[in-house]
């Protein structure tokens, strides 16, 4: 054996992770990310969401693979074997309430994560790509909640479905035909939950769990933005770590896994006490099997697809030739991919909301509680001072962005720190 | 220490050692009761995979009528008892002498394999009564299901028995495994009671 | 900050799905599952009066006598009329297609009626059958308008007409002598038969609370920890 090597060989743990080392950058990976990763050390409340939206992930799979275990994806076994799972099955009701009140939790998070980045301009350069990355995940995630809703096969899955997959049928010419295809049916049927489940459990979590990888890749390459919207990287030491950095672990670990921990309080005070929620996270009809024949007496989509759903109906009156339901579908495409424009939307000199004019602050505002009503809206049945409000609301929706261009240039600005402040 | 904003003014050995015993004695603590809650966590996840309530369900006891049964045969359609072939077979006069008589070449004829089956099966013939035979159609080798055989599954004595088709494996009429097969034990005896004469209750 | 997350979520309006659109007054209904007594009561009263139209095709005979500590040997005499046993799901054996020729629909199963609807809309409609010759049936319901169920429990409550001033039917009124029970003893018999849909509707509820209780007093206990470890390895950051 080479002389060196016996030399630098260490006892137990140690020696066993220069062993590893030398095959595999196991020690190095971790300082690349965690030890020597240099986070900007005022990170405040909006910075927990990012590390909870990967936790509520783990969750959703980990609970998700032990549902599939006793889940029967077939049009007669489907409802049933959910109650099987409830019922007969050990700590089943378990399983299922974590499952389901973390596809809530997860949109929870990721909205409040995504808010963060408005907040404080994290979507600017050098972060455009983690930006695009990251709503390429949210397309995803809205993707793996559609398709997993129709899983139990209640009556609310199955019409909920059934009109998300009829908006399909708004794009002219290949509309019908589309619909057929997406269905591999003439009505949603067994046929089409069959491949909701390949796509809820196997192609969804792996282009979602690729996407994250990429995210918190890109994530580290270019460093993480702060509420000052300053660069850390700019000021550096004499050993080229930056001034207003600290190391992610240990200090970072610390705040998250206490983060993690006040999260599963409220997390689990619902799994436990309201999993229903109201009928917010499991809907009543959806306690009754799928009939193709009655629909139930309101329909509305799971609460975190309401704010879009309110924008669809919103579209009432038809343009250019083209149907309403067309434009519907378009203005609700459009309000779910318009935030990826946002890295060339914003042409302000700082990033921070902190230091960002008044008009910035107000559109930011109005944009939260319009997406707030829009929300309530998309949960009521329509009415017609509802369909006006939401008119409104996605007027503001959209102004926030297409306007944005202008306002973040004409108004006036605070100068941003040399440092960040704590 | 390189960290740019991580306080490192305190030069005082003793602070220094009072705040990395204090650290030590957090990280265990909090990793002590996180452990707790870890293991809390995975139970529910462990619990999940025993049987369920239409499993054990399934795997209530089960009633065998036999009254069509004649001396020499095996039951048929095989009922099954928590999934597995029962066999119920019907000695007759012949096949019980011999039981009680040749157990030359058996790798365990006494049955003390306590696992095998129930104490009032530790006899010949393996059963309650010396005529009804009642088995798990499992070979105890890799699981096949062995098949009746009423005569001539030995060479030498001619004697009916069960042969398991997969590997080879004989077993005697009293479903004792013969020496030299691949199966290391005799042929399970579930536990079973006569509710009547020609009723038996397994399980 | 923090508790802004819980604020959203307490504040949340609770979601009207309300399965019915009738006016009634319903009276409140408040399960408790603790009440063994009442439970059983339930179960025997659904057992005979129910279980032959409306089956609980998720729910077996021997989890619910377990949770509601009936014995196995009592449950088989005196709740299972068919030659179920007690590992089976509580399915009825009234066939499928006879029931729609005889009712118009088949009888719906009741596993989750009370998810479905509320508690509250299975207690009142159990009291609210009433006298209609206008109907197939001879009966109405003040929840369920035009219902297609006859009133099983007839014998029970007795006969029941609405009356009507200027032309507002908001009241019932009870024959009295008609049935086999006072109006309380049958207030409290629907009481213990919609509790025991109540359970039915899943059958974990106390279990879960239970759980739930424990999960989060560790979860204080583990918070406890995870703040003092933060604060100690923030005591190093210059603020």
């Amino acid at each position: 054996m080479d002389k060196s090597e016996t030399q630098s060989t260490n006892s137990g743990l140690a020696g066993a992770m220069e062993w590893i080392d030398k095959r595999f950058p196991a020690t190095e990976t971790f300082e690349y990310h965690m030890s020597r990763y240099y986070a900007p050390k005022n990170f405040n409340f909006w910075y927990y969401f990012g590390f909870l939206a990967m936790f509520v992930l783990v969750n959703q799979l980990v609970t998700g693979v032990w549902l599939t275990m006793n889940y029967v994806p077939s049009g007669d076994g489907a409802f049933a074997s959910v109650e099987y799972i409830m019922r007969d099955v050990e700590y089943g009701w378990l399983m299922r309430y974590l499952h389901s009140t973390g596809a809530s939790f997860f949109f929870v998070v990721v909205y409040l994560h995504m808010y963060r980045a408005l907040r404080y301009g994290s979507y600017r350069g050098p972060r455009e790509l983690l930006w695009l990355i990251g709503m390429a995940i949210f397309i995803a995630l809205m993707a793996e909640g559609f398709f997993g809703y129709l899983l139990p096969w209640g009556n609310m899955s199955y019409w909920g479905a059934q009109v998300i997959v009829s908006l399909f049928g708004a794009i002219p010419y290949i509309g019908p035909d589309l619909m057929e295809w997406i269905r591999g049916d003439f009505l949603m049927s067994e046929t089409t939950l069959n491949r909701f489940f390949a796509l809820h459990v196997v192609a969804l979590p792996l282009v979602l769990c690729i996407l994250i990888f990429v995210h918190i890749v890109a994530l580290h390459h270019v460093g993480s933005n702060n509420p000052d919207g300053i660069e850390i990287k700019k000021d550096k030491d004499e050993n080229g770590v930056p001034r207003d950095g600290i190391p992610f672990h240990p200090y970072y670990t610390v705040h998250d896994i206490h983060a993690m921990v006040v999260f599963l309080f409220i997390f689990c005070a619902v799994v436990f006490f309201a999993p229903e929620m109201g009928g917010y996270f499991l809907e009543k009809p959806n306690f009754e099997m799928a009939d193709p024949l009655k629909t139930p007496d309101h329909i509305a989509p799971v609460w975190y697809y309401t704010p879009f759903y309110a924008m669809l109906r919103a579209a009432t009156f038809p343009l250019f030739g083209l149907s309403a339901k067309f434009w519907g579908f378009v203005v609700m495409i459009g309000a779910i991919v318009i935030p990826a424009a946002l890295p060339w939307l914003d042409r302000s000199p700082v990033k921070s909301m902190r230091y960002k004019g008044s008009i910035s602050r107000m559109m930011l505002t109005l944009f939260v509680i319009s997406f707030f009503i829009l929300g309530y809206l998309g949960t009521q049945a329509p009415s017609k001072a509802g369909t006006i409000a939401a008119q409104v609301c996605t007027a503001i929706y959209f102004a926030y962005f297409i306007l944005m261009p202008w306002y973040t240039r004409v108004e006036k600005t605070q100068p941003e720190p040399e440092r960040v402040t704590v | 220490m390189s960290e740019g904003a991580v306080n490192n003014t305190s030069g005082e050995t003793d602070q220094e050692n009072s705040t990395n015993s204090r650290r030590y004695f957090l990280i265990q603590a909090t990793s002590a009761v996180g452990a707790v809650g870890a293991a809390g966590a995975a139970w529910p996840f462990i619990k999940y995979w025993t049987p369920s309530a239409k499993a054990r369900a399934a795997g209530a006891p089960v009633k065998i009528d036999f009254s069509k049964l004649s001396p020499g045969e095996m039951l048929s359609p095989i009922v099954a008892w928590r999934g597995k072939p029962i066999f119920v077979v019907y000695r007759d006069q012949p096949s019980i002498d011999a039981l009680e008589t040749d157990s030359g070449g058996l790798a365990d004829p006494d049955s003390t394999n306590p696992e095998q089956q129930p104490d009032f099966a530790v006899n010949p013939w393996r059963s309650e009564r010396p005529e009804i035979g009642v088995y798990v159609g499992i070979c105890t080798h890799l699981g096949c299901s062995p098949k009746y055989v009423e005569t001539d599954n030995f060479e030498n004595t001619g004697q009916g028995g069960f042969f398991c088709p997969c590997h080879g494996s004989k077993f005697d009429l009293a479903g004792r495994v013969v020496a030299g097969v691949p199966a290391p034990y005799n042929l399970e005896v579930p536990p079973y009671r006569f509710e009547s004469d020609t009723v038996i209750v397994i399980g | 900050m923090k508790k802004t997350l819980l604020t959203l979520l307490v504040t949340l309006p609770v979601a009207a799905w309300s399965a019915s659109a009738s006016n009634w007054p319903m009276e409140e209904f408040e399960g408790d599952l603790q009440n063994l007594p009442s439970l059983q009561n339930g179960f025997k009263l659904y057992a005979n009066y129910c279980l032959g139209c409306h089956g609980l095709q998720f729910q077996r005979y021997e989890r619910t006598a377990d949770d509601l500590g009936i014995p196995h040997d009592l449950a088989m005499k005196n709740l299972v009329f068919t030659d179920q046993k007690i590992g089976d799901l509580m399915t009825t054996s009234m066939p499928k297609e006879a029931s729609k020729a005889w009712f118009g629909a088949a009888p719906p199963d009741l596993t989750m009626v009370t998810r479905v609807r509320e508690p509250d809309w299975v207690y009142n409609y159990l009291k609210t059958f009433y006298v209609d010759e206008n109907r197939p049936l001879g009966v109405n319901n003040k929840v369920f308008a035009n219902v297609g169920m006859p009133n099983v429990l007839l014998d029970l409550q007795g006969v029941q007409r609405e009356v009507c001033t200027d032309g507002v039917c908001d009241q019932l009124v009870l024959e009295a002598g008609t049935g086999a029970m006072t109006a309380a003893e049958f207030d409290s018999a629907i009481y213990d038969l919609t509790n025991f849909l109540y359970y039915v509707s899943e059958p974990a509820r106390l279990e879960r609370q239970r759980t739930g209780v424990f999960v989060l007093l560790f979860l204080i206990i583990l918070g406890s920890f995870t703040y003092l470890l933060n604060r100690e390895y923030w005591k190093d950051i210059e603020h």
